[in-house]
């Protein structure tokens, strides 16, 4: 291994060194500061004589004196079993005070693209307990459903709540551990943000099965480029090797964004829509990508990353590069924030595109599907109706837009509200949907199968025709 | 495509390397050669050549890639392999098998380095001769057919490069694709396979005015705005609007011979969706499995960018293949912003002069060279054959105002605008009536009325200028409520709810609503027709509008798409309707 002394240009987080010998794209570089500091990273141009390096720890203490040295080999993630229940930095060393981690393979951070051939099609319904996830916008196993969110709103206690809760309720009933693995990737938090989540997992015992990396608000900006690139590198050895189900959470993807065009500018690149680089779908899919299903694997990566929009603008490019990679996507709303609705999702918008795959007869329960299309097509009316009760009043309205906007208000409160410690069954969701929608007449539900409104339809008695099912 | 052997004269040494792009020194190479770069031998394709520098976009993740390793020349042209075997088959977005290379790599993820051939060198095919010796036969010319899938023969032609000549030897039997199965006069030597680079379009006599439609089984596409075998149409529309959903709706249902699906930079899952769904699904057409008739292109947003660029081409030369043929191929490209995107991004690691948004300023001429491939062609052996192309485009932030969309828009002849408000009331499919077009209408009407019924175009104008009233109409609702309207009008909001829950709206995940026969589609129109005239009747008799609208028979107009016996059913309704407006006066 050779060193250089030959730093000829440091540029934010990029340092420009000479060489005479070929470096490898992507390569890993350490750098000793004469204060004996060592600082880490990538090769992001390999020139014939020359290199950009993008340094993780920030170039701040370098000068043209410090040394560089090229360790022949693209960046990897030690991972073994043993890592559950650690908490790491945001570059993967521990920071818990455990004993050293003995690895048992070393793996590539850049994951290889999972052949879509090889893939399983994720139809595993995931019980998270929440009831406008579960009923409206159904998980499985494998998604990646990100929540769309914006400061200030309570992204964390519903992610933390989704970790919290979330089981396979088939699996549980034959008897099987159905708990997810979580592996948590924060980007840029506070300390504050990331200790919420550790105590919890803590509180709840889920540490154990976790492992934690923390790249923290005040941990420099260009790390984040790799945090997540760890995270999921562990969930993809856990799954695809150890056979467990992980759920990754990553906070906070607009983080991550911001260090990619922090690198990108300091490249002097050609930038694409709000100074973001053009590449960044590409980028994005690298990480979203990487959740899934394969065949004959036992495991499974699910993620829910968290982002937050600025400005609670969802056409800004991060949630919306993010929406057209990821499936679906869950809103977490201001207005019903403010109402004090917990958790407080925006159904409308929100979306699960794996939905319709994995509920129905034999996945979740027969009237599921039928159950969602209606109660989104009325609370999308009753909405609609809001804004002509604020300009003609109610009693401008018919019998049948009162009905509407009851069910709207009867939705939010009764349906969606149901505090971030309430782990609701599906049963108790969707008999409570056929509670509220039976307050409409039967001919207005005519997105429902008429076989079912016989079955679940509530009459005025309050008596339920069928008992629930097991 | 096979590795080619270490050749001295054409190789060099790269220079540099910045993620797809990848600089080499002293390379002899041809603009758009295809190249294996570094010592894993990554295959490249040359796309600038600077003094002795040469510019190489690479297909596959370039990490660990350094100077110094070498880079060798092919000579060849980026090139798709053709022949019996493409059916029935997914290939990544340079032509390799996806299902092959997870068993050369023996792994569920996509290796580096790995080449495989686009189709099968070693299976044989029964071969059954169309010409006799003595026969002239010139370019184009088909020589014989070989049963590719259950559903479609595979019919081999003379290669469009071909000088012709007069056939000297030719027998039936089992030949693999390279093997000669027609040997002319002039030496030449005709097998199975032939070789066709994925930029130039192949040649055809005549692009013809396409007068048929492309029938989707989608009552807003057939019903409103058609599109025609060898037509082009784009759907735009943001994220979760149901592009997807549509694309797929389409390879399933739509009555084209062959159907090439590219998941150009789409999800993952979504194409793993579409490998285990279609074995499982029947051809509407013929009754076979519906991978017969389908060749799959899977690019993943993940896999590298460069492949994403060719994936486009590689998809519409297959198609190309199939239509000289003879048949009628409808190509999907899901979506071609990403492709875009990926334009925008080599241009980009380029540094070339950035034009609208960063996209490169020759977006406008790719995009439409690429929709001019579509049409109605006769093609050089006399037969026709038509490639029709649906572009999804998925505009950042919902907005068609963007480069993408818009130069789109000036090129293709359908567009089905994805509405995000419309996907949020759960009204699907979500394609705006107000905003989509379709400016085949007129040329397709004379077919329907042909072969479905006369009132077709009066039809479905009745039912465009309801759907228009509403919309005008709304916009007072909005101001005053629905009661401060005068009755008619209050009546045609009610005809016009019908229109949207029962005839726009289809349910593509019910097993009879998913697909919707163009008879169906109109006896849907005729009935709420029928409701229309009866209740206007109705209504001049002096009954009030508030009975009009709540019938005891009108609900079960929206059940009308999930009957399989429907005629029965809308006899029966429509008499319903009729008897109970009729006992109001």
């Amino acid at each position: 291994m050779k060193e250089y002394e030959t730093i000829n240009e440091i540029s934010g987080p990029l340092v420009y060194a000479e060489v005479d010998e070929p470096i490898g794209y992507d390569e890993i570089v350490e750098i000793e500061t004469e204060d004996g500091r060592t600082l880490r990273g990538q090769v992001l141009e390999s020139n014939d004589g020359l290199v950009a390096i993008q340094v993780f720890e920030g170039t701040s203490g370098i000068d043209r004196n410090a040394s560089v040295r090229f360790l022949g080999e693209t960046l990897k993630m030690p991972v073994t079993e043993d890592l559950l229940g650690r908490i790491m930095d945001g570059t993967g060393q521990p920071i818990d005070g455990g004993p050293e981690i003995v690895p048992e393979s070393r793996e590539d951070i850049i994951g290889a693209a999972i052949n879509p051939y090889s893939r399983e099609y994720p139809e595993e319904f995931i019980q998270t307990g929440v009831s406008a996830i579960d009923g409206m916008n159904t998980l499985v196993r494998g998604q990646k459903l990100p929540i769309f969110s914006a400061s200030g709103l309570p992204h964390n206690d519903l992610a933390l709540q989704i970790a919290r809760q979330a089981s396979v309720p088939e699996e549980e009933a034959e008897g099987e551990d159905s708990e997810f693995a979580v592996i948590f990737g924060a980007m840029g938090i506070t300390q504050e943000e990331a200790n919420e989540f550790i105590d919890d997992f803590e509180r709840t015992g889920a540490l154990e099965r976790s492992v934690v990396f923390a790249n923290l608000a005040d941990d420099p900006a260009v790390e984040r480029t790799v945090t997540p690139r760890l995270a999921l590198t562990t969930a993809e050895y856990l799954a695809f090797e150890k056979d467990y189900h992980v759920l990754v959470i990553l906070t906070d993807m607009t983080n991550y964004c911001e260090a990619l065009r922090e690198i990108g500018a300091a490249r002097e690149e050609v930038p694409g829509r709000r100074g973001y680089p053009g590449y960044m779908y590409t980028d994005l899919a690298t990480l979203y990508e990487r959740a899934g299903r394969i065949q004959g694997r036992e495991g499974s990566v699910t993620q829910i990353p968290i982002l937050t929009m600025p400005g609670d603008d969802d056409t800004h490019p991060i949630p919306d590069l993010t929406g057209y990679i990821t499936e679906g996507q869950i809103y977490v709303d201001r207005d019903l924030n403010s109402q004090g609705v917990q958790p407080p999702v925006n159904v409308l918008p929100s979306l699960s595109r794996l939905m319709d795959d994995g509920i129905g007869e034999g996945l979740t329960r027969e009237d599921h599907s039928d159950v969602a299309n209606q109660m989104y097509a009325a609370y999308a009316e009753g909405e609609n109706l809001r804004d002509l009760v604020n300009i003609v009043g109610r009693e401008a309205l018919s019998d049948r837009d009162n009905k509407y906007l009851d069910f709207a208000d009867d939705f939010e409160t009764d349906f969606i509200d149901q505090g971030f410690d309430t782990n609701r069954g599906l049963e108790d969701t969707l008999n409570l949907g056929w509670e509220l929608l039976s307050k409409l007449p039967k001919a207005e539900l005519n997105r429902i199968d008429e076989e079912f409104i016989e079955t679940y339809y509530v009459d005025d008695e309050g008596e339920e025709v069928e008992a629930t099912a097991d | 495509m096979s590795q080619a052997t270490q050749q001295d004269a054409a190789t060099g040494v790269i220079e540099s390397v910045s993620g797809p792009v990848v600089t080499a020194r002293d390379l002899d190479a041809r603009m758009n050669d295809v190249v294996y770069v570094g010592d894993e031998g990554l295959m490249g394709e040359v796309i600038e050549i600077e003094g002795d520098v040469t510019t190489i976009q690479v297909y596959e993740e370039t990490s660990g890639v350094g100077p110094g390793e070498p880079v060798e020349n092919t000579g060849e042209p980026l090139s798709v392999d053709l022949g019996p075997g493409m059916l029935d088959a997914i290939y990544d977005g340079t032509q390799r098998p996806l299902d092959v290379l997870e068993d050369k790599m023996n792994s569920a993820f996509l290796d580096r380095g790995v080449d495989a051939p686009g189709i099968d060198l070693d299976k044989e095919w029964a071969f059954q001769p169309e010409v006799e010796e003595g026969d002239d036969v010139s370019a184009g010319d088909v020589v014989g057919i070989v049963e590719e899938t259950v559903t479609i023969d595979h019919k081999v032609m003379v290669p469009p490069d071909s000088d012709g000549g007069e056939v000297v030897a030719v027998e039936s039997g089992n030949y693999t694709v390279e093997e000669t199965v027609v040997e002319l006069d002039s030496g030449e030597e005709i097998s199975m396979h032939q070789e066709w680079p994925v930029r130039t379009p192949r040649p055809a006599v005549e692009k013809k005015t396409p007068t048929q439609p492309l029938i989707s089984g989608q009552r807003v596409l057939d019903g409103l705005f058609p599109i025609a075998k060898g037509g082009t149409a784009a759907i735009p529309g943001p994220f979760g609007s149901g592009k997807t959903v549509t694309q797929h709706q389409l390879a399933k249902w739509a009555d084209a011979d062959i159907v090439v699906y590219v998941g150009c930079g789409e999800r993952g899952n979504e194409m793993t969706e579409v490998i285990e769904d279609f074995p499982e699904l029947d051809d509407p057409k013929t009754g076979n499995p519906l991978m017969a008739r389908t060749c799959l292109i899977a690019n993943t947003s993940n896999m590298p960018v460069a492949a994403r660029e060719s994936c486009i081409y590689t998809g519409i030369t297959i198609a190309e293949f199939f239509r000289d043929m003879g048949y009628d191929v409808a190509l999907m490209a899901d979506s071609t912003s990403r492709w875009a995107e990926a334009m925008r991004e080599i241009s980009s690691r380029l540094e070339e002069m950035p034009g609208e948004e960063g996209y490169p300023a020759y977006l406008s001429a790719r995009l439409s060279q690429f929709y001019e491939r579509a049409g109605f062609f006769e093609n050089t052996n006399g037969t026709t054959g038509s490639v029709s192309v649906i572009g999804a485009v998925s505009p950042p932030g919902g907005d068609f105002s963007e480069p993408v969309t818009q130069n789109t828009l000036r090129i293709v002849k359908t567009f089905w605008a994805l509405d995000a408000d419309l996907a949020e009331r759960r009204h699907f499919p979500s394609i705006n009536w107000n905003e989509s077009y379709s400016l085949y209408r007129d040329q397709l009407d004379p077919w329907f009325e042909e072969n479905v019924t006369e009132d077709w175009s009066e039809t479905r104008q009745w039912a465009i200028d309801v759907l228009d009233e509403e919309s005008e109409l709304q916009e007072i609702v909005q101001l005053v409520g629905k009661d401060a309207l005068p009755e008619d009008q209050q009546l045609t909001l009610e005809i016009a709810r019908y229109l949207r829950e029962a005839y726009l709206q289809q349910d593509a995940f019910h097993p009879t609503d998913t697909f919707c026969p163009p008879e169906k589609t109109h006896s849907i129109l005729t009935t709420i027709k029928t409701y229309n005239d009866e209740a206007f009747e109705a209504l001049d008799a002096g009954v009030p509008v508030e009975d009009l609208v709540s019938l005891d028979s009108t609900p079960r107009i929206n059940r009308i798409g999930v009957q399989d016996e429907y005629e029965e059913y809308i006899e029966e309704l429509k008499d319903d309707i009729t008897e109970e407006l009729r006992g109001m006066y």
